[in-house]
C-alpha cells in the first residue's frame, strides 16, 4: 500500500502521463504484491515443512505409533512401507520439492493419525469455524467502531475511560472472557445453549468471546487516529460550516480513523481463526480448532501444517482484496 | 509593551499521575508475591483437606478451595513467582529475536536487509497462537518449550514495531544533521540510531510481559503448557477446567489474577512510555 | 473537541436583526482553565468594510475571531458585554443554535486549504455540505449552485474541479473553492484567517482580490493576518493586538504608514524588503563580540568578495522517481558560483526545486548530472568517506531546527557534538568553544542545559545557527531558516545572520519563497521555477527591471500586494511594506 504524499502531484489541469502510463504502473503495483502474497505462502510452506523433519525421532515410528495407539520400537519391516508412503526415505531437498509439489496441486499431505488427506479432514471443520471466525469480525468492527464513536475525543475523562477499557479489553485472555461469558449467561441466566449446539443463538456467546479482545485491540489503534484526525483543520472547517459533531464524526473523521484498523483485518481474521482453539475448547464445538488442538497433542504435524499454510493463504488472499478496497476508503492510495 | 523580546515557554515538570502511583503499586504486589509468597500467604500451597474439597469463596478461603481441598489463594500466591518467570523469559525472547530481525533489517547492506524484511513479513502472517503450537507441535509440551514458543509467537508483531521505529529515526532530519555535520556511520548509528530507537522498548518489555502470560496462560489451559499439579496460574487454570460448572472460581479466579497482572503490564508500559518521551 | 460555553454577565435581552454593525465585541474576554489570554478587546465592522486583526503567534487574534462562532477552542470560556453578529446577541447560544450562526451568519476560511478541505472527498461535496447543512437549497439544486458557487469564487471548470479533491488542486484554486464552501449558505460575515499564508506569493493576490470582491458586494470581512502586507491590500479599519490587548487601533492609513505605538513601529520597521537592506531591522542591538576564541572573533582573511568562489555548482540535474512510475525532474540545470563574505539568494514557490538545490549542495544527496565544488575541490560524486573530513567548512540551518536536533539531548551535548576534535583536542577546549558559541549567537549560557523542545522558536533557531557556526565553516546554507518564525523575531535572527556574516566573512547560500528576506539579505538573486533558473543578477535589478516573465509576474504580485490597489484605496509609496510576504 502506498500513501502518496498530499504534496506531489498538483497541476492545476488534469494532466500526468495519460491512462497508459498509470495503468502501468498500476499493473506494476499488483504484480508486486502478488509477488509478496506468493513469497509470504512461500515462507509459510517452508516453515511449516522445516517443522515436518524437525520433529524429533523416527517419522515413521511416530505414524505407526500413533496409529495402532502403543508406544513401541519398529522393525524395518513394518516402517519400509511408511516410509514409502510418506516419502521418507527420500533426501530432505527431494521431501521439501515433494511438498511444495503438493501444495501447488492443492494437497496439504496426509494426516498421520487418520490416515487420509489433512484437506478431507480440515475441510470437515472448517465451516463451524469460518462461520464463528467471521461473526466475530463483523462483531469486533462493529463494537469497536460504536466505542469509539462515543467515547474519542470528548474530553480528558471520557477519553481516558476509553482507551482503559480498549486495553482491558485487548489484554483479556479468550479462555477467560468465555468461562466467565459461560458461567454469566448460559449456566447463570440460561440465556444461551450451554454446550455444542448449533444455529445463530449458539453462535453468540463464542463469537463475542472472540471479538472483545479484537474489538479492543483495533480501538487501540482507531482512538488514536480518531483523535489526531479530530484536531485537523478540515475538521473545524466542517464545524465552521455549521456542521454537527455526530455529522462531523461520520463523515469526516471516521473515514480517515478507519484506514489504520482496516489494514490490521488480515491479520485479525488469522488471530480470529487461531482464537477458534480456546473458544472451540471452551465451548466445545466442533470446529478447525479443536482438531488443531488434539494434532498438536498427538503430534499429528501435518494436520498443523496445513493449518498453518491455510491461514497464510487466508492473510494474504485478504490483504489483496483490501489492497483493491484502500483506495475506495482513500482516494489518495494509488492502487 | 514594546518589542518581544523571546520569551521560553516554561519547563514543564512532568506531575506524578495517579495511574502511575497505581501501576507502581500492582508492580510491588506482584514482585512480593513471585520473590516472597509467604508473606501474603503464610499457608502450604500444596496441604491437602479432603474434608474441605470445592467450597466456595468465604471468609475462611478468600478464593475458595479445589478438588482435593488445596487453598486456591494461597496457591494463586504460590504460583506467581513461576508464571512471572515465564512471562518475563517468553517477553525477553520475543524482544531478543524481535530487534535482531528489526536492526537487520534496516542497518545492513542491501541484500540482507532486504532478506530480513521478507522474513518479518511472512512470520507476521501468523498468528501468535498458532506459531506459538506449531512451536509446541515439534518440541512437545514443557515449561521451556512454552518460554520459547510464546516468545517466538509473539515476536514478529514487535519484530514489526521496532522496524518501523528504526526506519523513523535513520531517516530523521537529526541524522541528517549528523551527516552533514561529517560524523561517521558507526558513531551516528550508536550515537543516534540506537538510543533513540530502542529507548521505547523498555516500556514495550513491560507491555508484552503482560501479553505473554497471557498467551502462556492460554497454552496451559489447552493442556499444551505447564501441567498440574504446578500452582503456576496456567496450570490452575488447566486443572479448573474439569469443574468448571461445579466450582467455577478454579476458574475465574486465576483468570482474574492473570488479567490483573496483564493489566498491570499494559499501565506500567504506558507510564513508562510517557516517562521516556524525550520531552519529560 | 466542544464548543466553547459562553457566560452572559449582562442582561441577555435578544436583539433583532437590523441595520448597523455586521459585528460588535465589547470587552471580550477569553480564558482556558482559567488562564485568561484574550483581556478585554473590543471591536465592530459596518457591513462593506474590512477590519484587520494582526498581531503574531499567541497575540490571541485568531481565539477572538473564533468566539464570533463559538469556536475558540475546547474549554474555553468566553466572556463578553457585548457580542452580536448581524444584530443578534449570541452570547449564552446552545450548540444549536451556534451551528445555525456558523456558515450562515459569518463564514470562515482558514489557513491552508490542502488541510483544511477533507483531503480524501471532492470539494463538491464540501462546498455542497453546507448548503446541506442548513437547508439553504433544495437538494435538487445543489450541484448547480456548488457550481455556481465555484464560478463566483473564480475557479474555472466548476464541473471538473468539483469532481476534485483538494490534494488534486494547486495551492491557488483550493484556497478560493474553501473560499466557497465558506460561502455557500451565504453569510453577511466573512472571517478569514489567515487566508493567504500558506500560498506562493503569485497566488496570493488573487486570493486577497477575490477577497475585496466580496467586500465590494457588501460583504463584511474580518481579516486575521500576522501579515501587515497582507492586511494593506484590504483592510479599512486595523487592529493589532499583542499578548491578548489591543496595542493600537486605527484607520489603515494611519497605522501603516504613522503608527504611534512604539510595538507597531517595531513590527513594521521588522519586515524585510529591497529597501532595508543594510539596516538593522530589530531594535535588539548586536551581540558584541567576545574576545577569546580561536578562528572567531576575526574577520578570516579569505573574506574577499572578489576572491575565488568557495562553492560553484554546475550545470545540476536531479530527478525524482514518482509514485505513478514516471520521473519528476526537481532540479535541471542549475549552476552557480558563491563567493566568500556574500549571499547568495535563491528564491522560487513550493516544487521550484530550490531545496533539492540547496541538498546537492550539501552532497546530502547525489547529483544526476552536474558537479559541485567546494573551495576549488570536487566536492560532489565522491564517496561519503572522501567527503567527511571536509563537512565541516560547509554547514546547514534549516526551516524546522527541533526535528534537527537529537530529542534526548540538551543544548551543550548539540553544540559540543559539532565542535570539531582536531581543532579543539582537549574537552575543556570544546567546552569553552560551546560558550562562545551561545554567546555570539545571543543565547544566555543557562540554556545550555536545557532540551530545544523547553526553547521559543527563535532560541532553537539560534541554537541551529550555533551549531552550524561550530566547526568554523566557510559555507553556511540556510533553507528557509526564517520562514516559520515571527516577523519580530525573525527580524532579530536576520540582524544575526548578518553580523555573523560580517564578523566571520561567512558566504550564505539562502534558500526562501519570500522575496522580501532575498532582497534584504543577498548579493545575488537566482530566481527558481519548475527546477529551472529562469532569472539571475543583483537583487535591484530582478526588482526593478525583471525580465523574465514569470519573475515579471513574481514582482508585480508583490507590488500588488504592497499598493492595496485592490481595496480602492490609492496606491501610496510604502517601501518597507512593498516588497513583503511571509
Amino acid at each position: 500500500m502506498t500513501r502518496t504524499s498530499p504534496e506531489t502531484a498538483v497541476p492545476d489541469a488534469p494532466v500526468g502521463d495519460g491512462p497508459t502510463a498509470r495503468s502501468g504502473a498500476a499493473a506494476r503495483r499488483w504484480a508486486g504484491r502478488v509477488g509478496s502474497a506468493v513469497i509470504v505462502v512461500w515462507g509459510a510452506a517452508t516453515a511449516a515443512f522445516l517443522a515436518q523433519i524437525a520433529q524429533p525421532g523416527d517419522r515413521a515410528t511416530a505414524v505407526l505409533n500413533l496409529r495402532t495407539g502403543q508406544v513401541q520400537e519398529r522393525s524395518p519391516d513394518e516402517l519400509a512401507p511408511i516410509n514409502a508412503e510418506y516419502g521418507f526415505d527420500r533426501s530432505a531437498p527431494g521431501q521439501y520439492l515433494d511438498y511444495l509439489g503438493g501444495l501447488l496441486r492443492g494437497e496439504l499431505g496426509t494426516s498421520y493419525q487418520q490416515h487420509r488427506p489433512v484437506w478431507d479432514v480440515i475441510s470437515e471443520q472448517i465451516a463451524p469455524t469460518l462461520a464463528l471466525s467471521v461473526t466475530a469480525l463483523v462483531l469486533a468492527w462493529v463494537l469497536m467502531l460504536a466505542w469509539v464513536l462515543l467515547t474519542a475525543g470528548r474530553g480528558r475523562v471520557a477519553a481516558g475511560w476509553g482507551s482503559a477499557v480498549d486495553s482491558f479489553l485487548a489484554s483479556m485472555p479468550q479462555y477467560w472472557l468465555g468461562v466467565v461469558l459461560l458461567l454469566g449467561f448460559a449456566y447463570g441466566l440460561g440465556l444461551f445453549p450451554v454446550v455444542g449446539g448449533s444455529g445463530p443463538v449458539a453462535l453468540v456467546l463464542p463469537a463475542l468471546t472472540l471479538a472483545l479482545p479484537l474489538a479492543g485491540f483495533l480501538a487501540q489503534s482507531t482512538r488514536t487516529e480518531f483523535e489526531r484526525v479530530l484536531e485537523q483543520p478540515f475538521v473545524l472547517s466542517a464545524r465552521l460550516r455549521g456542521s454537527g459533531d455526530l455529522a462531523v464524526r461520520l463523515r469526516h473523521v471516521l473515514r480517515h480513523a478507519a484506514f489504520a484498523p482496516l489494514t490490521l483485518t488480515g491479520w485479525a481474521l488469522g488471530a480470529t481463526i487461531s482464537g477458534a482453539v480456546i473458544v472451540e475448547t471452551v465451548f466445545t464445538r466442533r470446529g478447525i480448532g479443536r482438531t488443531l488442538v488434539s494434532a498438536v497433542e498427538s503430534q499429528d504435524l501435518p494436520i498443523v501444517t496445513g493449518i498453518v499454510v491455510l491461514t497464510a493463504v487466508v492473510y494474504v488472499v485478504i490483504n489483496l482484496v483490501l489492497d483493491a478496497l484502500y483506495p475506495l476508503i482513500d482516494p489518495r492510495v494509488t492502487p | 509593551m514594546t518589542t518581544t523580546i523571546e520569551t521560553s515557554p516554561p519547563e514543564t515538570v512532568p506531575a506524578r499521575r495517579p495511574a502511575g502511583r497505581t501501576a507502581g503499586a500492582a508492580t510491588l504486589v506482584l514482585a512480593v508475591a513471585g520473590l516472597a509468597p509467604w508473606l501474603l500467604a503464610p499457608g502450604d500451597p500444596d496441604a491437602i483437606d479432603l474434608a474441605a474439597t470445592l467450597r466456595a469463596p468465604s471468609a475462611q478461603h478468600w478464593f475458595g478451595t479445589d478438588e482435593i481441598g488445596r487453598d486456591l489463594y494461597t496457591r494463586i500466591v504460590h504460583g506467581t513467582g513461576q508464571s512471572l518467570t515465564i512471562g518475563l523469559g517468553a517477553a525477553g525472547v520475543a524482544l531478543v529475536l524481535a530487534v535482531l530481525l528489526a536492526l537487520t533489517a534496516t542497518l545492513t547492506p542491501r541484500p540482507v536487509a532486504a532478506a530480513a524484511d521478507r522474513v518479518i513479513d511472512v512470520l507476521f502472517a501468523f498468528p501468535t497462537l498458532l506459531l506459538a503450537l506449531l512451536l509446541v507441535s515439534v518440541l512437545s509440551p514443557s515449561p521451556r518449550t512454552l518460554v520459547f514458543a510464546v516468545g517466538v509467537g509473539v515476536a514478529p508483531g514487535y519484530a514489526r514495531m521496532v522496524r518501523a521505529q528504526l526506519l523513523g529515526v535513520r531517516d530523521s532530519p537529526y541524522v541528517e544533521a549528523a551527516t552533514a555535520l561529517g560524523h561517521r556511520r558507526r558513531r551516528i548509528v550508536a550515537r543516534h540510531v540506537l538510543p533513540n530507537a530502542l529507548r521505547p522498548l523498555v516500556a514495550v518489555f513491560a507491555l508484552s510481559v503482560g501479553q505473554c502470560v497471557v498467551w502462556a496462560s492460554s497454552l496451559s489451559f489447552l493442556g499444551l503448557g505447564v501441567a498440574p499439579p504446578a500452582s503456576e496460574w496456567g496450570a490452575l487454570l488447566e486443572a479448573g477446567r474439569s469443574y468448571v460448572t461445579v466450582a467455577g472460581w478454579l476458574v475465574v479466579l486465576p483468570g482474574l489474577a492473570i488479567v490483573a497482572l496483564a493489566v498491570t503490564a499494559t499501565a506500567v508500559g504506558r507510564v513508562l512510555a510517557t516517562r521516556l518521551e524525550p520531552g519529560e | 473537541m466542544s464548543s466553547a460555553t459562553v457566560t452572559t454577565p449582562a442582561d441577555p435581552a435578544e436583539a433583532t436583526a437590523s441595520a448597523g454593525p455586521a459585528i460588535v465585541v465589547e470587552n471580550l474576554r477569553v480564558s482556558f482553565a482559567g488562564r485568561e489570554v484574550v483581556h478585554g478587546v473590543s471591536f465592530s465592522a459596518e457591513p462593506g468594510t474590512c477590519l484587520a486583526i494582526v498581531g503574531e503567534s499567541g497575540s490571541g487574534k485568531s481565539v477572538s475571531a473564533r468566539s464570533l462562532v463559538g469556536l475558540a477552542g475546547p474549554g474555553a470560556e468566553v466572556r463578553a458585554d457585548t457580542l452580536s453578529v448581524g444584530g443578534v446577541d449570541v452570547r449564552g447560544l446552545g450548540e444549536r443554535a451556534w451551528r445555525r450562526i456558523r456558515g450562515d451568519r459569518v463564514g470562515f476560511v482558514l489557513q491552508d486549504a490542502l488541510v483544511s478541505l477533507d483531503p480524501v472527498r471532492p470539494v463538491g461535496r464540501e462546498i455542497a455540505e453546507a448548503l446541506r447543512v442548513h437547508g439553504t437549497v433544495p437538494r435538487a439544486d445543489r450541484r448547480e449552485k456548488v457550481l455556481e458557487l465555484l464560478r463566483s469564487a473564480a475557479v474555472p471548470d466548476p464541473e471538473l474541479r468539483a469532481a476534485q479533491r483538494s490534494g488534486e488542486l494547486s495551492g491557488g484554486l483550493r484556497q478560493r473553492a474553501l473560499i466557497a464552501s465558506a460561502l455557500a449558505a451565504d453569510p453577511e460575515v466573512v472571517v478569514a484567517d489567515e487566508p493567504t499564508t500558506a500560498l506562493d506569493v503569485t497566488v496570493q493576490a488573487q486570493v486577497l482580490e477575490l477577497l475585496a470582491d466580496l467586500k465590494r458586494a457588501g460583504r463584511t470581512i474580518v481579516l486575521i493576518s500576522h501579515d501587515l502586507s497582507v492586511v494593506a491590500h484590504l483592510a479599512d479599519h486595523v487592529l493589532v493586538m499583542a499578548d491578548g490587548r489591543v496595542v493600537e487601533e486605527g484607520a489603515a492609513e494611519t497605522i501603516l504608514t504613522a503608527p504611534r505605538e512604539p510595538y507597531t513601529q517595531a513590527l513594521i520597521q521588522a519586515v524585510p524588503g529591497a529597501g532595508t537592506r543594510g539596516r538593522r531591522l530589530s531594535p535588539v542591538p548586536p551581540v558584541p563580540l567576545p574576545d577569546r576564541g580561536r578562528g572567531g572573533a576575526v574577520a578570516r582573511e579569505d573574506a574577499d568578495p572578489d576572491g575565488p568562489p568557495v562553492l560553484v555548482a554546475r550545470d545540476l540535474v536531479k530527478d525524482f522517481p514518482l509514485p505513478d512510475g514516471s520521473r519528476l525532474r526537481a532540479v535541471d540545470g542549475v549552476g552557480f558560483a558563491l563567493r566568500a563574505g556574500s549571499t547568495l539568494g535563491v528564491v522560487g514557490e513550493s516544487g521550484s526545486g530550490k531545496s533539492t538545490t540547496a541538498r546537492l549542495a550539501l552532497a546530502l544527496e547525489p547529483a544526476d548530472r552536474g558537479t559541485v565544488e567546494l573551495r576549488g575541490q570536487a566536492w560532489s560524486g565522491l564517496a561519503e568517506r572522501h567527503r567527511r573530513a571536509r563537512r565541516g567548512a560547509i554547514s546547514v540551518v534549516s526551516q524546522d531546527p527541533l526535528s534537527s536536533f537529537d530529542p534526548r539531548w540538551d543544548v551543550e551535548r548539540i553544540l559540543l557534538d559539532a565542535v570539531g576534535h582536531a581543532a579543539y583536542p582537549t574537552a575543556a577546549a570544546r567546552r569553552e568553544r560551546v560558550t562562545d558559541l551561545v554567546a555570539r549567537v545571543g543565547l544566555t549560557p543557562d540554556l545550555l542545559a536545557r532540551r530545544p523542545l523547553t526553547l521559543s522558536g527563535g532560541q532553537r533557531q539560534r541554537v541551529a545557527i550555533a551549531r552550524a557556526l561550530a566547526p568554523d565553516p566557510d559555507v553556511v546554507v540556510l533553507d528557509e531558516a526564517v520562514s516559520a518564525l515571527d516577523v519580530s523575531v525573525q527580524a532579530q535572527i536576520l540582524d544575526l545572520l548578518v553580523d555573523l556574516q560580517q564578523a566571520f566573512g561567512l558566504a550564505y547560500l539562502f534558500i526562501s519563497h519570500d522575496l522580501g528576506v532575498i532582497s534584504h539579505l543577498s548579493d545575488h538573486v537566482l530566481v527558481m521555477k519548475d527546477g529551472r533558473v529562469v532569472e539571475e543578477g543583483h537583487p535591484e535589478q530582478i526588482f526593478t527591471a525583471p525580465v523574465d516573465p514569470y519573475t515579471r509576474r513574481l514582482v508585480a504580485s508583490l507590488r500588488s500586494l504592497g499598493a492595496g490597489a485592490g481595496a480602492g484605496r490609492p496606491a501610496d509609496h510604502r517601501p518597507d511594506l512593498e516588497r513583503t510576504t511571509s
